[in-house]
């Protein structure tokens, strides 16, 4: 017996000799990935990004921060939550240039378009800028700040680790350029918060995070009017896009979950494959009220995750699970995955390490009030839905608890029955604006 | 019984000092011949081929199995993963100083300070291996060291570095050959976050 399986163990041990070294090369490779640079390779983008922000067009007067002509600020209605950064951001298009809304769900950027986005933490860390090329392809880098606010320089390609905290223990990282790639290079829109519906003067109120605009910034009607903006659907000038939802939790959800996760998880990107669609699209709109039938609905209520999420470590396993159980949110991966830091299974993957307490209550209550709503799928029972439910309010106003900068979980939140949506409620609110079924 | 386990840990330790003296392996490396790399120059899959063999992939991506002349690449799982049929007890904790990671036999599950992680399934299987994947989302996997291109870490010891140095060309053939494989279905587990970070 002993001499079988030390035979084994030699054979075994001897290749592993040869094999496994070449293994740990790798190995502690990955693990000084930090500090790995692409040999012989030259920055692609050191010959076109300037080195200094003070190049890169924003300012007309860097010391004084005043802005360059043309430059115009904008904000957001549903902005990406990073760790509670406080964010401005800016567009500059070329002279005379405009942007093509033909698609309203995916706008053509001139060649040459500029977008900065400056994240501070009670001081400036970094602005990040993303350009057009000449030949149409998009750009992305980021300067990082001195700490006296004197200069704002290239950052390295690989980003800077924890180049401040966003709160007592909390690390914030400047990306890296291919973290860049990753949310702006996942679908058809490399700009992610500057389209129709982030830009909507029908603004919405529960909106987590979202800054009020500062002066001179420009919305949908403004680019439309200043001719920055063409072709936009007629429907669209007229009535400024808004996201049908079943009540105002749920408009202000999935305008959440559109600006945080829809970048990545839509149906026309590169995960496509997993069928989970969180982008609110436009195309094909009505202005007709509707009962809502989004495709973030269709894609999580009742649908099958490919895992469990523990609770309590994190940790993703193979197992049967829901994407959105309706009515229960602790047993909603989505939810799970939204509350979780840990890397291997946090939502976002990257960019943030700090869960989003605001927008976990907003998605939580919105779960908990997809009790006793028609299944999307059952399409006779929701256009039936649909049509009792006309003149009724969508949501009784005793359950407006959630609003913007904090969330009172309701008394009875138990009481399911009393949080249907779709078969007691309707709109009283202006005609929402739709996308017709894709299917 | 009374003699089973002292010859246990004989076997293991003498499996120990084989480790320590075991002078070549007995496992002969797939190395192409010079005509498999003329062929694969005129074909895009053969040149992926090539590649996926010059690289080393199924070093941990197909496991190994005992065979006559020792251990071998297991191909009746060829580039699947991680064995779902091979449930792995906890990894060992690893003690202070030098020695930094565990690996199976199989060469398909690893452990160290980034947690506990399995080689996964690059077969066309649409549920459990790439069937469903794009090229650009194995592009984009490769250069960016993240699942799918933009999900989680890719993990140690996977030498995603090393392959992002590939030309989109070759990444390209690589990616065509794990098309023309036999899909093998094999839900390879998640990893596994260290305890620290959980």
């Amino acid at each position: 017996m002993t001499i079988f399986t030390s035979a084994i163990a030699a054979r075994w041990l001897g290749w592993a000799r040869n094999h496994v070294l070449h293994h740990a090369v790798a190995l502690g490779i990955a693990l000084t990935a930090t500090a790995w640079v692409p040999l012989g390779e030259a920055d692609p983008l050191s010959d076109t990004i300037p080195a200094r922000l003070a190049d890169t067009g924003l300012y007309a007067d860097f010391a004084a921060r005043t802005l360059a002509p043309g430059v115009l600020p904008f904000e957001p209605q549903y902005p990406l939550w990073t760790d509670g950064a406080t964010k401005r951001r800016w567009i500059r298009l070329p002279p005379g240039a405009s942007i093509d809304a033909t698609n309203p769900d995916v706008w053509s950027f001139p060649r040459g378009t500029r977008l900065w986005k400056e994240f501070s933490f009670g001081h400036r860390i970094e602005t990040r800028l993303m350009l057009r090329g000449g030949d149409g392809t998009w750009r992305f880098a980021t300067y990082a700040w001195s700490a006296d606010e004197s200069d704002a320089v290239l950052a390295p390609e690989r980003g800077v680790n924890a180049a401040c905290e966003s709160q007592p223990g909390k690390p914030f990282d400047i990306p890296a350029r291919t973290d860049c790639n990753a949310c702006h290079l996942a679908g058809p829109n490399v700009v992610l918060g500057f389209s129709a519906l982030q830009l909507s003067s029908d603004r919405d109120p529960l909106a987590p995070h979202a800054q009020v605009p500062a002066a001179g910034a420009v919305d949908l009607s403004d680019l439309v009017r200043r001719n920055l903006v063409k072709n936009l659907p007629r429907a669209l000038v007229g009535t400024p896009p808004r996201i049908a939802a079943a009540s105002p939790i749920e408009r202000a959800a999935l305008g959440y979950l559109h600006g945080n996760c829809g970048m990545c998880h839509t149906d026309s990107g590169q995960l496509a494959s997993l069928d989970l669609d969180l982008w609110t699209s436009f195309a094909g709109m009505s202005i007709e009220p509707q009962t809502p039938d989004t495709n973030a609905r269709r894609t999580t209520n009742g649908h099958a995750s490919r895992f469990v999420c523990d609770t309590s470590t994190h940790a993703l396993r193979s197992a049967s699970a829901l994407r959105v159980s309706p009515g229960d949110p602790d047993a909603s991966v989505l939810l799970r995955r939204m509350a979780s830091r840990q890397p291997l299974s946090q939502m976002p993957p990257l960019g943030t390490h700090v869960a989003d307490a605001e927008a976990l209550e907003l998605v939580t209550q919105w779960i908990r009030s997809q009790s006793g709503a028609v299944r999307v799928t059952d399409r006779t029972t929701q256009a039936d839905a649909g049509a009792r439910s006309a003149g009724d309010p969508w949501v009784p106003e005793s359950r407006r608890e959630y609003s913007r900068g904090g969330y009172v979980a309701p008394t009875d939140v138990t009481d399911t029955n009393s949080l249907d949506v779709c078969q007691t409620s309707s709109s009283s609110q202006a005609p929402l604006i739709s996308k017709t079924p894709k299917d | 019984m009374k003699l089973f386990v002292p010859l246990m840990l004989l076997s293991c330790t003498a499996g120990l000092a084989a480790f320590v003296m075991a002078a070549s392996s007995p496992f002969p490396p797939s190395n192409p011949s010079p005509d498999t790399h003329e062929s694969a120059a005129q074909d895009p899959v053969a040149h992926g081929k090539y590649l996926v063999t010059a690289m080393g992939c199924a070093d941990c991506h197909t496991p190994l199995k005992l065979g006559a002349h020792g251990p071998e690449p297991d191909m009746s799982r060829w580039l699947s993963g991680h064995p779902d049929t091979l449930a792995m007890p906890p990894a060992p904790a690893i003690p202070p100083g030098p020695w930094g990671f565990v690996g199976a036999a199989t060469m398909t599950a690893w452990s160290g300070p980034w947690g506990t992680s399995f080689t996964t399934n690059l077969t066309p299987d649409p549920e459990t291996g790439l069937g469903k994947w794009t090229f650009e989302q194995f592009r984009d996997a490769v250069r960016s060291g993240r699942h799918e291109g933009r999900g989680r870490p890719i993990l140690p010891p996977m030498p995603w570095m090393n392959v992002a140095a590939l030309t989109d060309a070759d990444l390209h053939d690589v990616f065509g050959y794990l098309r023309s494989i036999p899909a093998i279905v094999n839900h390879v587990p998640q990893p596994i976050p260290p305890a620290e970070t959980r």
